[in-house]
């Protein structure tokens, strides 16, 4: 199956903020974790689960959302990303413009790489 | 229809001069949260850990942020070249520049060009930049905003006055975590040599947030 992919410029600068060890790189082709359908604090939107795009920029590295919501320390800090879609991968036939395309935040541990074929 | 309010000379039919309706007097118990609220914020003056005056102040603080500031950054971007970069590059560090203090979010500059248009929105819930433009207007918090700029932004521009044409790429940013957005709208043409408080002039709430672009003299 063919992905619409969007186009990545990496930025020419270095991430602003402290970051340790991503495995993923801008450029790369990731997609989102569909994720279980159960209950907690999760900051990966439905819309995004299992859809596939390229990493725009690292982030950096931030205390995890989804520890920080019960009270505990978010550590380790896990590495957030930007992740560039096509409307067309998001929405299918009925995107309004589908080479439009959509950034969010979304952390590593929810991203998988795709490799090319 | 039983009408309890004819005591209220003021009040024909419940609607201000204006059309809309007054706001209720708030006479039911206070909610839960409301008697938490109340609790630690007593709690915490009867310990000396805060005061009535720097609760006071922190509320000042919060309301005193206003589009302007967002404003100041932008005409500065417009007017240096250098400072363009750093926004870029690094937003949180340029505004400190411009002695605005982000805190612990980090912001993110987005450039809008001739092909491209940069719009924000959060669909979790409603991060919006604070420190650079003040609290949030309602729209941006209504689920009509946060569900439909994702799955039809140029509709919804379109709402705000804003027709792309087809040749211009939307991109929409999600504000899902530790990022917040502002939109370096593209600087208008007819404006060389202005001063940055002319500048500022001409950036509304509206374009930082990617629903408007700049007014052009």
């Amino acid at each position: 199956m063919t992905r619409a992919l969007p186009q990545v410029t990496p930025p020419p600068f270095a991430p602003p903020c402290p970051v340790g060890t991503p495995c993923l790189a801008p450029g790369d082709v990731v997609r989102v974790l569909p994720g279980g359908g159960g209950p907690g604090h999760v900051r990966t939107p439905w819309y995004l689960r299992g859809a596939v795009g390229r990493i725009e920029r690292i982030c950096g590295d931030f205390p995890n959302p989804e520890e920080l919501a019960y009270g505990r320390d978010g550590r380790p800090a896990r590495t957030l990303y930007r992740v560039r879609f096509a409307m067309a991968e998001l929405w299918g036939a009925r995107a309004e413009r589908p080479e439009d395309t959509l950034d969010a935040e979304i952390f590593e541990p929810w991203l998988e790489p795709v490799h090319a074929s | 229809m039983p009408h309890d309010h004819h005591d209220h000379g003021h009040d024909p039919g419940g609607l201000s001069p204006s059309g809309h309706p007054y706001r209720k007097d708030q006479d039911h118990a206070l909610t839960h949260w409301q008697r938490m609220e109340i609790a630690i914020r007593e709690l915490l003056v009867e310990r000396g850990l805060t005061t009535p005056v720097e609760i006071a102040a922190q509320v000042a603080r919060m309301d005193a942020r206003s589009p302007a500031l967002g404003a100041q950054v932008v005409a500065r971007a417009w007017s240096d070249p250098d400072y363009r970069a750093r926004l870029l590059a690094d937003g949180s560090g340029a505004c400190r520049e411009e002695g605005i203090e982000v805190d612990a979010l980090k912001l993110v500059a987005v450039e809008n060009t001739p092909d491209t248009h940069n719009v924000v929105v959060c669909t979790l819930c409603s991060c919006y930049p604070r420190m650079l433009l003040g609290l949030p207007p309602d729209w941006y918090k209504s689920r009509a905003y946060r569900s439909r700029t994702v799955r039809e932004p140029r509709a919804v521009l379109r709402e705000f006055g804003l027709d792309l044409p087809d040749r211009v790429a939307v991109r929409v940013h999600d504000s899902t975590a530790d990022m917040r957005y502002i939109v370096l709208p593209a600087r208008p043409e007819g404006t060389e040599g202005w001063s940055r408080a002319a500048l500022a002039d001409l950036v509304s709430r509206d374009c930082m947030i990617g629903v408007a672009v700049p007014r052009t003299p």
